[in-house]
Formats: structure tokens, sequence, C-alpha cells
């Protein structure tokens, strides 16, 4: 039995003449396969005006194709497969862990969506689609408390023309508005073998894999070779708004630019993250939830994103407790953290958790950050699979300084947008000074 | 080779699988430990099961168990609760506490060369937890808070009044946060009381699942609780069985006005998760309701396009549990969904039995599967503790494919004629009552219950 001390993520890795990316790796623990694909888009690609294509695409890909031209999921799951997909600013993927057994059947249809996809995506398959979205939209963010948020956020913080100023859902009219001939484009621009990366995880070897990918794959024609995304977008100041909800408490976001992922100082904010406020033993918890009380919950990540990150901090102030004291905790706490840094016990707790987080991202094949996904992951945005040790070795490495430079580049109070969410007709709950935004 | 895109490629035979061992010991304490061994990454999982939960709030005290079980981590010994937690984050643990309808479940999973750490830890908690005034104060303060704000949320107003429908004189009817009332009159000392209680070896099953022989992990069970000790305190008193009520309110409907979407449930009290034709109810579900492919929501999701999903389940429990359909509808549709879904319930019982294509994809979605649940330390001792809260066999895993897989059509009907009526099935609508009023009328149900979200 192997037994790995240190986390590690063995690969082989080919290239079709068509220009896809073949990955495998094999654990042989269980007799599953994981099957996973990434197609390099995401609602990045989309255009103004014509918002959540890449997103509807997640949904038609699984209602039929040529030569199967009915739905996904039975096959898959009548060979005892699961089956998903999502889709986000940068990416779409797509996934099945079936047992061994179905290997073959995983592929064909991973193929056929890729290949032959478009004589099946009729008018009516795109209307009932549609509303299936419209509805999604609905449930996730119409009708839940804070659901407008990110939209917000969103729209403050990239300019009209910039490829993150939407949410990935998109917006209502243009799911509305989406023309056949139009989504036909859209997938006949980014689906195809020299966009895309299959990994398989699982009970094969590696040569099986990369056989049988050749022979569903390999004849597939490659598709122009997509322009990258490119937009720069930056705040000049702090921008103060208000947004009204069906919310019982007031809560507080602040957002910021920060850098590209996996690009110098991503790990640092990750890692500020976790010790502003991840656990009670973080600086934030501690003190606004745990000590004064002030506010019911407080979270911080970097997300990390291709093109630009940001940094996204938010509290749910307590019954009474005004969003103005938890902002100026808030802002003490950031303070500190960009004149000292953070301690070296803050730090070995950071790296104690992140390498255990690493082991506990091995355990699985498939599904969203199973193995084959995060190779996947590695190989679209970094152009290497292996990158898994380097990955590690970005937080590993990190010191308190390089923490604190980052806190100090990045969370810039002149260059953020605060945006306060309240309850209906309490506007006056949120920070002095915001601009009232609407969003739907 | 040119592949043969005129038909999709045969699935080969199932492969061979072999599901985890199970070894039970019992400590000299009483405490039932169960240990799995499972080789792949040096991680290993601790699960332990604590007999009671929801069932065992006391009426008025709802809450009490879920209030107890938050309290375990707020400090022990020397630690405090800010110390607690940077002692699980030093060995990069994840601790997780479940309160369900018939037991608390704790999870904490390591790395394997911080196994005695962990487990030493999970005992200090569970065994000696401080239960400080001031921690306890403020959990509170934080769960009546978390109460007020679940208000907003569709799901957890809908989940909340269902309960209460299905169970109105059963410790079962309340969510495990509790009541506002009943949180602001907990007691510190009741807590401690239900501790004592609950808290005892022979009330508890622990499984613990690593990368090492069952002796090793044994040991390492013997070495963290081997000393904890009973307690004289004993639970308030037995909860009786549930006793279905004769009429329960057809349509109820929960005022929330503007809202987007309609929250729908619709059910009645069903079966026992130990019933002998569970099998049957599997594969009667998942026709029905329990997967992507089934009858209910290929009909609101894909031919109507009334919802993002829709799904139905049993709500398992020791006792009788509920069955019910969910769904989050376009406001507009809702009488329509409704009327729909009714029809789905009602199909299966005869008119529309299961066709040889849906019995094919259903079983075998069920079984064919089952290994991949088995691929981590966590999923395989949760999935062991499941045995040990529903008393079933160690020998469950295998024997259910075969008992699945011995399923028929007739036996999905009697199963959905004996656990499925329409027409006793309580219909829960959290919407935009002006909205949606006249066309709920059409369905024929009279005049709704209205109920207010914080019930």
């Amino acid at each position: 039995m192997r037994r790995v001390d240190s986390p590690s993520l063995p690969f082989s890795k080919r290239t079709l003449s068509n220009g896809l990316d073949v990955i495998v790796h094999e654990d042989h623990h269980i007799p599953i396969v994981a099957v996973n694909i990434w197609y390099h888009v995401g609602s990045k690609n989309e255009r103004p005006g014509r918002t959540g294509f890449a997103h509807l695409f997640e949904h038609l890909m699984f209602e039929g194709s040529e030569h199967h031209n009915s739905g996904y999921f039975p096959p898959l799951q009548q060979a005892g497969g699961v089956v998903n997909g999502s889709t986000n600013t940068d990416r779409t993927n797509y996934w099945e862990v079936v047992p061994t057994s179905a290997l073959d059947l995983a592929l064909w249809m991973e193929s056929d969506r890729m290949g032959y996809l478009l004589p099946a995506v009729t008018q009516q398959r795109l209307e009932t689609q549609r509303d299936v979205v419209l509805n999604e939209r609905r449930q996730n963010y119409e009708n839940r408390p804070y659901g407008y948020a990110l939209m917000a956020l969103a729209g403050a913080l990239y300019p009209e023309d910039h490829p993150y100023h939407w949410l990935t859902i998109g917006a209502t009219e243009d799911i509305t508005a989406a023309r056949l001939d139009e989504v036909h484009e859209f997938f006949r621009t980014y689906y195809h073998p020299a966009n895309a990366s299959l990994s398989l995880a699982g009970d094969l070897d590696a040569a099986r894999g990369f056989e049988l990918a050749e022979r569903y794959f390999g004849d597939l024609p490659a598709g122009p070779v997509a322009e990258p995304a490119r937009a720069a977008a930056a705040l000049d100041r702090e921008r103060r708004l208000v947004l009204e909800d069906r919310v019982q408490m007031p809560r507080i976001y602040m957002a910021w630019h920060s850098p590209a992922m996996f690009s110098e100082h991503d790990a640092e904010l990750d890692l500020l993250g976790d010790l502003l406020a991840n656990g009670k033993t973080s600086r934030l918890y501690r003190i606004l939830v745990y000590e004064q009380r002030l506010a019911l919950d407080v979270s911080a990540a970097q997300y990390s994103r291709e093109l630009a990150s940001f940094f996204l901090l938010a509290a749910t102030a307590s019954p009474g407790k005004s969003l103005t004291d938890i902002a100026a905790v808030i802002d003490a706490e950031l303070a500190r953290v960009a004149d000292e840094g953070p301690s070296e016990a803050e730090m070995d707790r950071a790296r104690a958790q992140t390498e255990a987080h690493f082991m506990y991202r091995i355990q699985t094949v498939g599904g969203f950050g199973g193995k084959s996904d995060q190779l996947n992951a590695y190989n679209v945005f970094r152009g290497d699979p292996g990158f898994f040790a380097a990955d590690l070795a970005r937080y590993r490495d990190a010191t308190p300084s390089a923490v604190r430079d980052a806190a100090r580049a990045y969370l810039r109070f002149d260059q953020r947008v605060l945006l306060s969410v309240v309850p209906r007709g309490q506007q006056a709950l949120g920070l002095p000074g915001s601009d009232p935004v609407t969003v739907s | 080779m040119r592949v043969d895109r005129s038909q999709l490629p045969a699935v080969g035979p199932d492969p061979a699988f072999r599901f985890p061992r199970i070894v039970r010991h019992t400590l000299a304490n009483g405490l039932s430990v169960r240990t799995v061994e499972h080789h792949t990454v040096p991680v290993v999982t601790f699960v332990m099961l604590i007999d009671g939960g929801v069932v065992s709030d006391p009426a008025g005290q709802e809450g009490l168990a879920a209030i107890t079980a938050d309290m375990v981590d707020e400090g022990t010994g020397d630690l405090s609760a800010i110390e607690v937690s940077e002692s699980l984050a030093q060995i990069g643990a994840e601790y997780d506490v479940d309160v369900g309808a018939d037991a608390v479940v704790f999870t904490l999973t390591t790395l394997e060369r911080f196994m005695e750490r962990g487990a030493g830890l999970l005992a200090n908690l569970l065994i000696r937890p401080s239960l400080r005034r001031e921690d306890f104060d403020r959990v509170r303060q934080m769960r009546l808070d978390r109460l007020r704000q679940l208000k907003d949320s569709p799901p957890a107003v809908a989940e909340r009044a269902f309960l209460r429908l299905m169970y109105p004189d059963h410790p079962y009817g309340h969510l495990a946060i509790g009541n506002e009332a009943s949180l602001r009159g907990l007691e510190l000392e009741r807590v401690a009381q239900c501790h004592r209680a609950l808290f005892q070896p022979n009330r508890a099953t622990l499984v613990v699942a690593g990368p090492m022989t069952h002796d090793a992990l044994r040991q390492a069970a013997e070495t963290a609780f081997g000393a904890w000790e009973a307690s004289a305190e004993r639970v308030a008193s037995e909860v009786g069985d549930v006793v279905p009520r004769v009429e329960a309110p057809r349509l109820t409907v929960i005022p929330r006005e503007g809202a987007a979407q309609s929250e729908l449930r619709i059910g009645h009290l069903s079966a026992r998760r130990n019933a002998p034709d569970y099998p049957s109810l599997l594969v009667m579900n998942a026709v029905l309701g329990g997967q992507f492919v089934s009858r209910i929501n290929l009909k609101l999701r894909e031919e109507k396009g009334f919802t993002y999903g829709a799904r139905t389940g049993f709500d398992w429990r020791r006792r009788l549990s509920p069955f019910a359909l969910q769904a989050s509808v376009h406001s507009a549709s809702t009488a329509e969904a409704i009327r729909d879904s009714l029809a789905e319930l009602d199909g299966i019982r005869g008119p529309r039995p299961p066709t040889d294509t849906e019995m094919l994809l259903a079983r075998a979605s069920l079984t064919r599967g089952y290994p991949r649940n088995f691929e981590t330390a966590q999923q395989v001792s949760r999935s062991v503790a499941q045995l040990a809260l529903y008393d079933l066999p160690d020998t469950y895993f295998e024997e259910l494919i075969p008992r699945v897989n011995a399923v028929s059509a007739d036996d999905v009907v009697r199963a959905a004629q004996r656990y499925i009526d329409p027409a006793r099935a309580s219909i829960l609508v959290v919407g935009d009552h002006p909205v949606i009023a006249d066309s709920l009328e059409s369905l024929g149900f009279g005049a709704p219950q209205i109920v207010s979200a914080d019930v």
C-alpha cells in the first residue's frame, strides 16, 4: 500500500493532435474512474448584453447531442455514474464518476457533446433550459437573503465592459433574449478540443487512458484558438453603496481588487483571509463575534480568478449594532496587520491547516474539487497539471512580512467598495455617505 | 479505429468491490466501538454518535440537545473556546457537529500523525466540557439571532412549518435549533444536566476509520475514551411512538410578500427507516422524485419549466418518518405545480406503474455506483455510524445491493399504495399570497390555513 507523508498528485499528460490535453492519474483503491473535462470558457468570454451564455450551455450540454439526442443523465446513472457540471467566470467543468465498467460510455458521451452538440440544440431545447435558468436565478439570487449583494459588488468593482462586471448566472433580460444562432456561435468558438482539457483519475492505467482518449476524442476537429479575455479594472477611491433587501440584519461587505490566481501575493492574501476570519481563533471573529458581539458572523477570503482577483470581507450586524462600529473594528485590524504583519504563531497555524487541507484534497478522485478536477485546474490555469507541489510550496514558503506587504499593497482604505445591505426601508442603517444602488 | 456512434458503448459487468470490514469492540465502560481499516491517505476520522437529539428535547425546552452539543467545543479544562479552536487548527483538524432527530453526531478528521492528539482533544470536549456561563450566554444569543435570520430563508421557514404539521404533539415536530421562547427559557444548569444524561458511554457509539489495523484503531479509542465514566443522570422520560393525526390541515400558506417563487412542501407521515420493504421504498422514491431523472423533476423542471429542481424523499427517523416533495416554483405556476405533483404521487400507486426503463434506471443508479461512497475515511466512518443509528447489521452494505436489485415494479406499486397517499398529503406554500391566492382556490381544498413565518 502506497503511503504518502507529504501529499502529492502524480499524473501523466499527452496532447492529442487536435489540441486536447489528456491527463491520467492512477488510483486503484476503488473500482471507479472520474472523467473530468474543463472548457476554458466562462462568463468572462461573454459580451455585455449577451450574458449568461456559458452557464446556459452547462444546461444544454445535458439535454442531448447528435448521436444521443436525449438526456445525458439516464445512460450514465443506469451505469452507476454520478454526473454534474458547473460554470464560473473563467471556466466550465463537466464530470462523471463511473464504475470502471462504464468508462467507455462516459468518454463516448463526453466526446459526442464536444464534437456533435449543435444538431441537438434546437429552439425548443433552448427555451426550456432558458426557463430553468430563470428559475435557478430566482431561487438562488432573487428569493435568497443577501442574494443580490454579489451582483452589486461586481457592478461596482468592474466597469460595464469588463468581463467580470456581470455574474455568471447572467442578466434576466439577456437570458430571455438569447437567440439560437448566437448560442450556436458561442459553442463553435469555445467548446472544442483545443480549448479543453480531459482528466481521468481512478482505477485505470495511464496507457489505457490515453488510448481511450485518442479513440473517442482523436478525430474531433480543433476549433479556433480563443482570444484570451483581457481587461483592466481599478478603483481610484472608496465607493460606498447601500442596497435594500429582504433581510433582518444589516451586513457590510468590503471588496478590493487583488492579484490574479497564482500570481505574487495571491497565496498570501488567501492566508490573510484565514487569519482574519476563519474560525474562532481568527482576529476578526474573536473581536467582532466572540468578545464585542458586534457581529453574528464574519468572513474574509481571496477570490482567486484568472484575470484578476478580489478580496472580500463581510460581517453581519448583531441586532441593534451598527455597521459603522463594525467597519471601525475591521479597519483597525486591517491597519494593524498592514503595520505589524501576522505573528509567527498565526503563520504556524495557517500552515498546519493548509498542509492538512492539501492532504484532504487528495482523498477523492472525482467531483468538484477531487483529484481529476484539481489536475484540470492546474493544467488550464498554469499549463502544468504538476503544479500541486508548487502550489503547496506557495503556502509553506509564505512569510509574515510577505503577508504584511500584501495587506499593505492591496487592502487600502482609499481603493475599495463598501456595500451595506440593509432591511427594506432602512437605508439609514447603512454606512454614512452611501449611495443607494438597485440590482435586479 | 473510428468510433461507432450509432449506439452507446455497452457497459461491462460490475467490477468486484469488497465493502469495508467492520469490527466491533466494547470498552469496559460500555462504550461501543466500531473500527474500519482504511488504507489510502494518512487521514483518520472519529465519529461519535450519541443517542438523543431533537427527540430528547422535553416540551418547552426545544433546542436543548442542540445547544448542549454546541457548548461542547466552547472549552474544556484549562482551554477556553478560543484555545480549543486553536488546538484543532494546530493539527489541521476538521470538527463538525450534527444534531439529528435521534442522535447527535460529532466528527473529527485529522492527519494520522495527529491521531492521538485529535482523539484526546475530542474526548476532553465530549466528556469534560467547561459549560461556562459567559459562553452559554453568547452561544444562546447567537442561536436566537440565527433563528431570526432563518425567517428570511424560504426553505428554512417551510421546513420548520412542515415538521410542525407532521408532528404537532411529538418532539420530532421542531427544528434542532428550537424556538425563540424555548431558547430564552433555557438555563445553563439544564444544559449541564442534559450533558450528564445524554453523554454517557453506554449511550454512545464511536466509529474510527484510518490507515492502521483494527487493533491499533481500537487502542486509540481505548486510550482516549477508556476513562469515560457513566453518570447517574437519566434522560427525563422515554419518548413515545408517533401517532399520525387523523385530520391534518390540507393547505397551509405562509405569506411572503413579493416573493419571486413559492417554496413548496407536499407530504405526510409515511414509513420507518427499519421498514421491511425499505428497498422497495428506495426504488419507488428514485422513480418518483429521488434523482434528476425522476418523474417529478422531469415534469416540473424539464417539461413545464416551473422550477430549477423538484425532488421527493424520506426524512428518516427511528420512528414514523415523513415523506415529502419539495420544490421552489415560479409564483405564477404555484397551483399548477401542486396539481402536477399530486398527480405524480397518485400515478405511481397504480394508474402509471413504473416502466421497465424506469425500473432499470432506478435500481442501477441505487446500486452500481455504491462503492464510490467509500472513498474517504470520513465517508466510511459516517456510513458505519448510520448502521449504529438504525441498528442495522454489519453486512448491510453488501446485502442492500441484491435486495434492491430484487425489487420489482409490482413491489414499487405496492409500496406506493401502502406509504404514499396524495389524498392525505399536507400542502405547504411559502409564497406571495395575494399573487397566488386565486389559483390556490382553484385546487378545491377550501380556504388555506394562514400561518406566520415565525411559528
